[in-house]
């Protein structure tokens, strides 16, 4: 009776996990994706992929981290395709060969969230540069991503652009959260703090209890998404062919319409301008 | 929120929510059969360290037990450099399949069974020692009535390796991806909903992963009686 009990309960979870190993390796055709958090929390792919799923028979797989963390995924192979936001990190990755070749894909913008209150009154600032200055200046509490992401390499910019050395230490008003978009904008409410957010994700957040956008517009904001096809020479087990479909339909003119029509309460999240 | 959070778990369990469902099975698929592969390595060095004397066994077992605070993270990050297309076994092509999950999650859980059986079988062991020289058992027989005699406290082991894996979440983002429709499990969808500030709907699938465990844990309880009086009767 009891060894009964004992075999069936074996064979049982042994054809289990059988069956999950080999269900992992009987996938048909998929393509890998290392993406940016903000085209995959705020929906654009959920939206965006089925179409060209069933067009294409070929399974569309994404990992969302950040823009850092997917170029160096990308860098150890583990993608066929790189969709990330920071231009001078994507052509670097180019020129070592990992990638094939970058193209724009479309573009929004980053804007800079805060409470209600303002602390330091940037409301109404004439441009990002002196915006950041009245913050350093008040030291009113910033929230970074501190990740090296797409977001970061951005806010690093708009600190050195307004001569301002925010990670230096002993600022006790600067916060690095090391984490994600999303957390780092619930961390910011959590403590009353300004953050620099992609439109995307800002729009799709849920948890924005009083905060506002308080600075848009300003041409240094300007937000660009690119993409990437990983390099055979540099990664044999690329699926180049796949890969490479999925590329041209994200740049064709119907993928680039639907991108430009996707929307979130009435609000445009992405800009189509694939060439 | 916490009311809209009870309201929301019930609406997704009771509206059979497709997405859910599929969520709860995998999570349930990949620590299952973790459990079950760390239950015959952690039970096979708990019995080993319990019932052998050779010099270092003291050592080795301080560190099993140290290894049972191995963070989530760092083995989801050990595994990814193994299984990377970029790592020593890179060709296997596991890294993000749940296969890759259950990787992590064993070896996140072997030093748990192991640490945690290896007292269990010990204090069994020190009793039924005379017994054993007296009756002249062969090693192999004495570790089979050693594993037998304490089923029901092993059970409760098993049950905390469970408990580990169906909870933690830095080991299988890492080597899974949280990729949809694929490898997203219960802890990594929370992730992520915590991310997108949807709190409410993070907080009813963390409900509804308490429940999960509430349900199986009655559930051997109730065998776990049954059996007990069976043996008594």
């Amino acid at each position: 009776m009891k060894n009964r009990l004992i075999r069936t309960a074996t064979t049982s979870l042994l054809s289990l996990s059988l069956c999950t190993a080999i269900g992992a390796q009987a996938d048909a055709k998929t393509v890998l994706i290392q993406s940016t958090t903000s085209t995959a929390n705020s929906g654009l792919y959920d939206y965006l992929l089925p179409a060209f799923e069933q067009e294409n028979n070929i399974k569309v797989n994404v990992v969302a981290v950040g823009t850092g963390q997917a170029i160096r995924n990308a860098r150890n192979c583990d993608a066929d395709v790189l969709l990330v936001h920071a231009k001078a990190a994507e052509e670097a990755f180019v020129a070592e060969g990992f990638g094939v070749e970058r193209f724009d894909v479309m573009y929004n913008d980053f804007v800079i969230v805060g409470p209600a209150s303002d602390p330091a009154g940037i409301r109404g600032s004439e441009n990002v540069q002196s915006a950041f200055r009245k913050i350093a200046d008040n030291e009113a509490l910033f929230a970074s991503r501190g990740d090296d992401s797409g977001t970061h390499k951005k806010e690093m910019s708009l600190w050195e652009n307004a001569g301002v050395n925010a990670e230096a230490s002993g600022k006790t008003w600067y916060r690095s959260t090391g984490s994600g978009m999303g957390a780092t904008i619930n961390t910011a409410v959590g403590l009353g703090a300004y953050a620099l957010t992609d439109r995307a994700t800002w729009i799709g957040f849920k948890n924005k209890s009083d905060y506002q956008i308080l600075l848009e517009g300003d041409t240094v904001l300007f937000n660009q998404y690119g993409v990437t096809l990983v390099n055979e020479n540099k990664c044999p087990s690329v699926n180049a062919e796949s890969g490479q479909q999925f590329i041209d339909w994200l740049l064709s003119e119907a993928a680039q319409n639907k991108i430009a029509q996707f929307q979130i309460a009435n609000q445009k999240l992405f800009y189509p301008n694939a060439n | 929120m916490q009311e809209s959070a009870i309201s929301l778990a019930i609406n997704l369990i009771t509206s059979r929510d497709a997405d859910l469902f599929e969520i709860i099975a995998l999570s349930l698929r990949v620590s299952l059969v973790a459990v079950f592969i760390s239950l015959i390595f952690g039970l096979l060095i708990g019995a080993s360290l319990a019932t052998s004397r050779f010099p270092g066994r003291q050592v080795l077992s301080i560190l099993v037990n140290a290894l049972m605070s191995l963070p989530p993270v760092v083995v989801g990050l050990l595994v990814y450099l193994c299984l990377s297309r970029s790592g020593p076994m890179g060709w296997l092509g596991l890294l993000y399949t749940p296969t890759a999950m259950i990787i992590a999650q064993t070896v996140l859980i072997t030093p748990l069974v192991a640490a945690l059986s290896r007292q269990v079988i010990e204090d069994l062991f020190l009793e039924y020692k005379e017994q054993f020289q007296s009756l002249q058992l062969s090693k192999s027989q004495q570790i089979n009535a050693l594993l037998w005699d304490s089923r029901y406290s092993l059970l409760t082991v098993a049950l905390a390796g469970l408990g580990r894996s169906l909870s933690e979440v830095g080991a299988v983002i890492i080597v899974g991806g949280n990729i949809d429709h694929l490898t997203r499990v219960m802890t990594t969808a929370i992730a992520l909903e915590t991310s997108k500030g949807n709190l409410p709907l993070a907080l009813a699938l963390g409900l509804i992963l308490l429940c999960m465990a509430l349900l199986i844990n009655a559930l051997l309880a109730t065998l776990n009686f049954s059996a007990k009086r069976q043996a008594y009767a």
